[in-house]
């Protein structure tokens, strides 16, 4: 499990996962959402210079079998979408915490942070989730 | 959340397989079934189109109508001419409620001139059987066999070839919509038909509920060397639409008729009182007010049953997508919805609100994948 759940990351309950580097974080879902997901076909990102709220629709990820929309974890500015996977949304598939990533976000407010899940406390909601 | 507790879904006789397999399972129509094993409904799918694909429709219902007038029976139920078929032959067709909304869609097979079979939609085997009583209980025998009764899928370019490995049966002599009763596959007694729901060549194999795991193993032994996969739900969606073959709950339902679906050919008005019928009748010679349609999107963009469909040039809602995917072999993304007639014409061009985002379509006239 834990190799699908990277330890240096922060999560949300939405199944997007944070990645921080000083006042800017990156944003993706998680392989839990992946998987759910299946064969990712379409993603659509935000537009940079866009500002976001927190829990506001970032963007969504649509696979063959459903659409599924992607939270901003955390309120900021858009400086950076991974514009590649609008040609190759199978990115998500395969690199979810890397090749897959979708936006960058210039934090507006570093204390939303610690609203978030460490990869400890995402494990454990995932066992509860999965029941 | 304190839903309102659920019956815990069905199971098909291929339940552990497809556990064994590695299947991702949900609850469908009230019964557990696989949407997809671990490579994924992509692959499952092109397997199918270059291949063999695998597929548990163990729960879809079987209905055996007995006696003198079986014959009469089952066309009083059903649209198109059951005088046409002789022993071994099968046909699409739909049975209709008197106003002519399709009750479902079905596959009518001629075993014997006093023996037909019906193959109905899972969802649908308990309306049905009680329908089909209420209406012709007291002309022939009607029995319900679902439970006993094992299917299994087996469709793709190469399914023939990989059947053949564990069948004596004349598979090459067989031709589309054609059975063979009382032969065997891998030492069990089946039947074998020249049917399925992907646009592709293929065959379904009926047997007793017990044979059906045995003959699945034996079956995916016999294809796995050749590219053959179990397939689950969600490419057996793709690949349906692709061919542009009818989802009953989707694009058919009690309050469509055959006409609007597209159906006309399986109505024929010559075979007998169908009910239905006049219905029917009444509607060709009035005009059709909405029509099935297919269409590809042209802009980005996913069409999902139950999006609206709005005329591009008043914006206005004027139907509703009832089947939309991916469609991985031809490369577009594809749906089906009602539209008025006025808009049911090739090159015709629709808006599909996916989620508040208009996105351009173009109607599109038969089948999106041809083999």
């Amino acid at each position: 499990m834990s190799e699908n759940v990277p330890n240096e990351l922060l999560y949300t309950e939405d199944h997007e996962w944070v990645r921080q580097e000083g006042n800017l974080v990156t944003v993706g879902i998680s392989q839990f959402a992946v998987d759910q997901l299946g064969d990712v076909t379409q993603v659509d990102l935000p537009n940079e210079g866009e500002a976001l709220k927190r829990h506001e629709v970032l963007g969504s990820v649509e696979s063959v079998k459903a659409v599924s929309d992607v939270y901003a974890p955390v309120s900021g500015k858009v400086v950076k979408v991974n514009s590649p996977l609008q040609d190759s949304p199978e990115y998500v598939n395969e690199e979810p915490y890397d090749g897959g990533w979708m936006a960058q976000i210039e934090l507006s407010n570093p204390d939303e942070l610690k609203g978030l899940m460490t990869s400890a406390a995402y494990e454990e909601f995932l066992k509860d989730h999965e029941g | 959340m304190n839903a309102a507790p659920t019956p815990p879904p069905r199971t098909t006789p291929l339940c552990q397989a497809h556990r064994r397999l590695g299947a991702k399972m949900i609850d469908f129509g009230g019964w557990l079934m696989p949407v997809n094993y671990p490579s994924g409904i992509l692959d499952e799918h092109k397997a199918t189109r270059t291949a063999v694909g695998m597929f548990d429709v163990c729960h879809m219902g079987e209905i055996h109508f007995r006696g003198a007038r079986a014959a009469e029976a089952v066309q009083r139920l059903v649209t198109n001419h059951v005088g046409k078929l002789y022993d071994g032959r099968a046909m699409y067709t739909v049975a209709c409620n008197p106003k002519g909304g399709i009750v479902d869609d079905l596959i009518v097979y001629r075993v014997k001139s006093d023996h037909f079979l019906i193959v109905v939609n899972a969802a649908n085997i308990a309306k049905d059987f009680q329908h089909f009583v209420e209406q012709v209980g007291s002309w022939c025998e009607i029995r319900n066999a679902s439970d006993e009764t094992g299917l299994i899928s087996f469709q793709g370019p190469k399914a023939q070839a990989c059947l053949a490995h564990l069948t004596r049966a004349p598979l090459a002599m067989l031709k589309p919509f054609h059975f063979l009763p009382d032969v065997e596959v891998a030492g069990r007694p089946v039947w074998i038909a020249r049917t399925g729901y992907t646009g592709e060549d293929g065959f379904e194999i009926f047997c007793a509920a017990p044979d059906a795991e045995p003959l699945w193993q034996a079956m995916l032994d016999a294809c796995a060397g050749m590219g053959g996969k179990p397939v689950g739900l969600g490419a057996r969606d793709t690949l349906r639409l692709e061919a542009r073959l009818s989802l009953y709950g989707n694009d058919l339902t009690d309050e469509t008729t055959p006409l609007e679906a597209g159906l006309g050919w399986v109505v024929k008005f010559d075979a007998g009182d169908f009910i239905g019928r006049e219905a029917l009748l009444r509607q060709r010679d009035a005009g059709l007010q909405r029509k099935l349609a297919g269409f590809v999107m042209l802009g980005r963009g996913i069409a999902r049953h139950g999006y609206p469909i709005r005329d591009p040039s008043t914006g206005a809602r004027v139907g509703e997508v009832t089947s939309g995917t991916v469609g991985p072999t031809v490369g577009k993304n594809i749906g089906l919805g009602y539209v008025p007639a006025l808009l049911h014409r090739a090159g015709a061009r629709l808006l599909i609100d996916c989620r508040g985002k208009p996105t351009e379509a173009e109607v599109v006239e038969g089948p999106f994948y041809r083999r």
